[in-house]
């Protein structure tokens, strides 16, 4: 009887449930993420402000990846000669040289910025990663005897948890360049500071208007914030790893740090590529801490040192004139410069043991070819 | 013998005392760690009940009795009224966070189910597509979606916020591992005699047996679009406070000039991230664990 009726739901093809299931998904992914991706890459190769419309070719790329060298021949007409040209003409020679100027000025935003998101991103990432993994091998450790682990564990964790918009305005109110400062009150207190109560930005620590120093902060936050999610993507990858290993390794009389180098490491490295490229993606997108360091009303306050690509973007698409052409174009090579640290680390990390293999396997069959012609073609 | 027994029994001890001092050592370590973890949120709080002389007088971690005096600022006087509504930032946030976190459970288990149950010809296309989408940093599709939106004039709405939740790569990766190791495919037979139909059983029998994968990635969808500033800010550009959400309130305090009173902008920040650390605390549990199960990826 039942099977019967099993034999009936077993010919009934499911496949268009399958493609009703799966379709929201297709449509909003194309509709909300595809075409803006599409989208942007149009952008980038259209004008900005009134000549949005205008097709300018690589223009953008241009403008913001390369010094442009202003024109000689343009700078002749614009500087010594301009007594002599009519109302017009001067005018749209004095357009010219003001379009060359803001396309070299992109070139210099954007090399700042792009050199400021490596900073940043190098500056939190290496001190997160040996934290990170330092802490994930004592926390897996059965040997060593921690009370609380769960506990560390959790508040580790729960700096990434908070939003990050107040995290930003909470470590700016801390790092404020006045006698409210806390920072600069605690380096007062040793000394560092000596007038506090003066006004003069100039006798405080610049926290927030410096070079280094903000950057410095900036990077203690990113670290501050990611390293208990590192933490425990590691640790999880560890208790992965069979223990049995690690108990013929001590019986073996290895050291902790052999255990490391020759066990621990080798074996956590897919998660490590794991950790590696989101950490690689997030960092190229830090965004919110970097915008909202800084104190003032407008988008010129931003502090140029800390200025990141993503900061970038956003102001192309905020600023008075849009400029949707340089942020497209900005968005492009932050994808095509993601896209080649992520396939560079899988290259690095990819597993020499299973290709190998299967370069062998392709030989035997080459072989085998080979040896099937010689017999006369014959083969099957 | 007796000398063998009292070299082993040193050997031991030493090697006991080696592991206790290595654990107190790291013991110590850990408290120094939580310690920097909390000490910034400390400080937010003690100075949110410090008034701003208190403030500039110097740094201490002993809280003070100004709390109410700074609320009652931060709700009276004007500039700050103006700037900074944290009942109406919370109220957005919380109308697009839960709407969105709906769209991209529900959503995600529909899809991770329909590629797990179901044999179609574009099943292994799909799926690598997926994993392949998921590669994709948002930052750099986010210019061409603002001017996508402002084009279909639908910026300074709740859609581009709430509607794209619904394709949810990594969501529907992490659902798709659990369906595989926890779903067998006969409970979907079975339901089948039985006279269900093919959304009845996604509704009633698998969904339910996916509930801890819901569960740690509502959790994650939450906070992801509690504390999200990019987007709302790309998208909400016209200044309206009455559709800003609470990060965006943040932002204001931030960059206003008038915030001169830092009792009253501790005050701020401090309600911005209470709900928040009050959620934290209360499912800690769950999302460490959470944490490490998303990270044992393949």
């Amino acid at each position: 009887m039942a099977s019967a009726a099993q034999r009936r739901i077993k010919s009934i093809s499911y496949a268009k449930y399958g493609y009703i299931f799966i379709l929201p998904f297709f449509l909003v992914y194309f509709f909300f993420q595809f075409y803006p991706l599409i989208n942007t890459f149009v952008l980038s190769f259209k004008g900005n402000d009134s000549e949005g419309d205008k097709f300018v070719g690589l223009d953008n790329y241009k403008a913001i990846l390369f010094e442009t060298e202003v024109d000689d021949e343009i700078l002749l007409r614009t500087s010594p000669k301009l007594e002599g040209v009519s109302g017009e003409e001067k005018k749209a020679l004095i357009k010219a040289e003001q379009d060359k100027q803001a396309i070299q000025s992109q070139h210099e935003f954007f090399k700042k910025s792009f050199g400021n998101t490596l900073i940043l991103w190098f500056g939190n990432f290496i001190p997160q990663i040996i934290l990170s993994l330092s802490l994930a091998v004592w926390f897996t450790d059965a040997m060593l005897k921690i009370p609380g682990k769960g506990f560390f564990k959790i508040v580790m964790y729960m700096p990434n948890i908070i939003t990050a918009a107040s995290v930003a305005v909470l470590f700016l109110s801390l790092c404020s360049e006045t006698k409210y400062g806390a920072f600069n009150q605690i380096l007062h207190s040793f000394g560092v500071v000596e007038d506090i109560e003066s006004n003069n930005s100039k006798d405080f620590v610049r926290f927030v208007s410096g070079t280094w120093e903000p950057r410095f902060v900036i990077m203690f936050i990113q670290t501050w914030m990611w390293f208990g999610n590192t933490m425990i993507m590691l640790m999880s990858g560890i208790m992965g790893i069979n223990p049995s290993l690690f108990e013929a390794a001590s019986i073996d009389g290895a050291s902790s740090g052999q255990v490391f180098r020759k066990i621990t490491l080798p074996l956590l490295s897919p998660i490590m590529v794991y950790t590696l490229v989101t950490s690689m993606i997030g960092g190229l997108q830090m965004f919110d801490i970097p915008f909202l360091f800084h104190k003032g009303t407008g988008i010129s306050s931003i502090n140029p040192n800390v200025r990141t690509v993503a900061v970038f973007i956003y102001e192309r698409f905020h600023a008075e004139h849009k400029m949707y052409g340089y942020s497209g174009a900005a968005s492009v090579c932050l994808f095509i410069v993601t896209l080649c640290l992520g396939s560079v680390t899988f290259y690095l990390n990819r597993d020499k043991d299973a290709i190998a293999k299967k370069k062998q396997r392709k030989k035997l069959a080459q072989q085998a070819k080979i040896k099937n012609k010689q017999f006369g073609g014959l083969g099957i | 013998m007796s000398d063998m027994k009292s070299v082993y029994g040193q050997g031991k001890d030493n090697y006991m005392f080696k592991i206790r001092l290595k654990s107190t050592i790291l013991f110590i370590w850990f408290i120094i760690l939580t310690i920097i973890c909390l000490l910034p949120i400390y400080a937010l709080l003690i100075n949110a009940t410090r008034s701003n002389n208190e403030i500039s007088s110097g740094f201490t971690l002993i809280p003070s009795n100004y709390f109410t005096k700074n609320f009652k600022n931060m709700i009276t006087i004007d500039y700050v009224k103006d700037a900074f509504k944290p009942l109406i930032g919370y109220r957005n946030s919380a109308i697009i966070t839960c709407s969105a976190t709906i769209l991209t459970v529900f959503f995600s288990a529909l899809t991770s189910y329909g590629i797990h149950v179901y044999d179609f010809k574009l099943k292994e296309i799909s799926y690598t597509f997926i994993l392949l989408i998921m590669m994709v940093p948002t930052q750099v599709t986010s210019a061409g979606f603002v001017e996508f939106m402002i084009r279909l004039k639908l910026h300074n709405t709740y859609v581009p916020l709430i509607l794209p939740a619904i394709a949810a790569p990594a969501v529907i990766f992490f659902m798709r591992s659990y369906l595989k190791s926890s779903f067998p495919l006969d409970i979907v037979e079975a339901a089948r005699i039985d006279g269900s139909g093919e959304f009845r059983t996604f509704l009633t029998i698998a969904i339910p047996m996916m509930k801890p994968a819901v569960a740690v990635q509502a959790i994650f969808a939450f906070v992801a679009n509690w504390n999200n500033f990019y987007t709302p800010s790309m998208i909400l550009m016209d200044g309206d406070k009455q559709k800003q959400t609470l990060p965006m309130m943040v932002q204001a305090v931030q960059a206003s000039d008038k915030f001169t009173d830092f009792g009253i902008v501790y005050t701020c920040i401090a309600l911005s991230i209470i709900p928040i650390v009050i959620a934290y605390v209360l499912l800690s549990k769950w999302i460490v664990g959470g944490v490490a199960l998303g990270g044992v990826k393949e």
